[in-house]
């Protein structure tokens, strides 16, 4: 059986927030007399994640994904509630538990501006206490893992964005972590640099069971690396489960395109009681039900002279903003 | 605390702080030539208060030269030490970077204390250290171990006080954001130390004594080496450097608990 490594119960956290009217009158009466209230931006959640999964935590701008990882890795105080991850009280940050987790931020760097990330490697390394030998070993297999190697000697400031955050993946894993807070670390890269990073988020689990808890707004991030999601809206759970159930729950039908032989198959088809999306010609294109797709392009073929058929997928990209705007799931 | 791993990254933290500096050579030599320039500069001041009057607050002008010697070699740390790390937590609590720090197995207040070195103060301190030299062979002050003790008891102790004022300062930055312009206000209260303090009214003199200790910063060890300190005094400014760093140290623990990260 495997252990739950991340344990959350009844988390909520509130901050004091001030808002500022417009205009000149706004700013001063901002100036003298502040107005701040309490906002409960996380409110009452509860989830347990066991070691070695991915998670993909979903949900639109603000919905508290981010506060959610920085509570859970310790660097916010939870207003309510409790958090254990593997048995340690996060906020206390022991260096024990420390030495355990690792934050990636895809739009904040920790690397040394002028130097090349070699420098911060070594650095870290004496941080996390690992001997120059071990480091050397452990860079050596992150960057053939990263494709990366004369760039580790370059200045971070000449590097392109995707060797930047190749270079800062190596710097918070040197320490080989068990838990992996990553908050949009595709942020700003192209389709490739994208693709690597997770290929080589995917091999290190794998070859580490580690445990990799990701936000991410690139929907291609989180359905080629979480097999389970939690979807955040307002600072609740609306939705805690396998990605491919929800999925299939909010995409009931797929999308049949059949090239029939001719264009009076083609006629006779739209008039058999299946539901036509669309119709040019021989073509014609059908919705059917997920459940009912194996009958149906039985019956299809049986009856009708088909010389070509497509099966597609809705776009995920529809579906995940259907999550992020809707409010609550139940399954 | 594990003392050696503090001394490996002390050496790491040297080494990269070097390392980033050295990438910029005019910049190191521009603040060499404005460490020589300000320190003639002072002098100069200095001379001009003294030229009508032979003393001030009873202090010659040979003897004022400690201060600023020892103003000097803390001008120098401050710019090589605090200037750099300090200003930094402003930075950090901003674009919220101070995540990194926090979630490294080390203690926090450590790292972003001596994270950067700018060895261009350096310069400042050597000079510091030759122009006490100078005062040392003008004032004809005997170097005895009981001296060298006093003196490095209370330039410690100064240089102690002065972190934790600048570092309390900075802490403030975890409810504040923004706060350049307050360790501006230090840095013009500290040139106020060039002078005795015997110089100023008595509630001035209350003031940097208590508000904010300028007093024992540089007048206490200028005074060790005129051998004019009392055994009081020299063990009040060891109290008050105690305070300070607990207070300091204290007040970023609980600064820590307020600090809200900022948004992604």
């Amino acid at each position: 059986m495997i252990n739950n490594i991340i344990e959350v119960e009844s988390l909520s956290k509130s901050f004091n927030i001030s808002s500022k009217l417009p205009g000149l009158r706004g700013t001063l009466k901002h100036f003298f007399k502040r107005e701040t209230k309490s906002v409960k931006v996380i409110k009452n959640i509860t989830f347990e994640i066991k070691e070695g999964e991915i998670i993909g935590f979903l949900g639109a701008n603000g919905a508290g994904k981010t506060t959610i990882l920085k509570m859970l890795c310790g660097l916010i105080v939870p207003s309510e509630g409790s958090i254990s991850i593997s048995g340690y009280l996060p906020y206390r940050r022991k260096e024990d538990f420390l030495k355990k987790i690792t934050l990636i931020m895809g739009q904040k760097q920790q690397l040394i501006w002028d130097l090349p990330p070699i420098e911060s490697f070594y650095l870290n390394a004496s941080i996390y206490d690992i001997d120059k030998f071990e480091a050397k070993k452990r860079i050596k297999r992150l960057s053939d893992m990263l494709e990366i190697k004369n760039e580790l000697y370059i200045p971070v400031r000449k590097l392109s964005l995707g060797q930047r955050m190749k270079s800062e993946l190596i710097a918070a894993l040197i320490h080989k972590p068990k838990i992996l807070f990553l908050d949009e670390p595709t942020l700003g890269l192209d389709i490739n640099a994208q693709r690597n990073l997770r290929e080589f988020l995917k091999s290190y689990n794998k070859e580490t069971n580690a445990t990799i808890c990701l936000t991410s707004h690139y929907m291609k991030d989180i359905t080629s690396l979480c097999k389970r999601v939690i979807c955040v809206h307002d600072g609740s759970i609306s939705y805690d489960g396998e990605l491919e159930k929800l999925l299939k729950k909010l995409s009931p039908l797929k999308e049949v395109l059949i090239v029939c032989s001719s264009e009076k198959d083609a006629n006779k088809l739209e008039n058999s009681g299946f539901k036509v999306k669309s119709k040019i010609k021989n073509e014609i294109t059908l919705k059917i039900e997920n459940k009912n797709v194996s009958s149906s392009l039985r019956t299809i073929l049986n009856n009708y002279d088909i010389e070509d058929l497509f099966i597609n997928e809705p776009p995920i990209d529809e579906i995940i903003e259907k999550i992020i705007v809707k409010k609550k799931y139940t399954f | 605390m594990n003392k050696h791993k503090y001394l490996v990254v002390y050496t790491k933290f040297l080494h990269t702080s070097l390392a980033s500096e050295l990438e910029y050579k005019t910049n190191i030599i521009i603040d060499a030539i404005t460490a020589m320039l300000s320190l003639v500069g002072s002098i100069f001041l200095l001379s001009i208060f003294f030229q009508n009057s032979g003393n001030i607050g009873g202090w010659e002008f040979e003897q004022a030269l400690i201060i600023q010697g020892i103003y000097t070699v803390l001008n120098g740390i401050t710019n090589t030490w605090f200037n750099p790390n300090l200003k930094e937590i402003v930075r950090h609590v901003r674009e919220g970077t101070l995540d990194f720090v926090l979630l490294k197995p080390i203690d926090s207040q450590f790292f972003i204390s001596f994270k950067k070195v700018a060895p261009s103060g350096f310069l400042e301190i050597i000079l510091g250290v030759c122009l006490l030299f100078y005062c040392i062979k003008i004032n004809q002050i005997n170097i005895s171990l009981n001296f060298l003790i006093l003196s490095l008891i209370t330039i410690t102790c100064s240089i102690c006080i002065l972190y934790s004022l600048w570092f309390f300062i900075s802490t403030t930055t975890i409810w504040f954001v923004k706060t350049w312009n307050a360790t501006e206000v230090l840095r013009s209260f500290l040139y106020i130390g060039r002078f005795p303090m015997s110089s100023f009214s008595f509630y001035l003199r209350l003031f940097f004594s208590i508000i904010i200790p300028i007093a024992f910063i540089t007048t206490i060890p200028s005074e060790v080496f005129l051998g004019l300190a009392k055994i009081w005094k020299i063990i009040l400014e060891i109290f008050i450097t105690w305070i300070f760093l607990i207070t300091s140290r204290r007040f970023w623990l609980f600064a820590l608990n307020y600090y809200s990260s900022a948004s992604s």
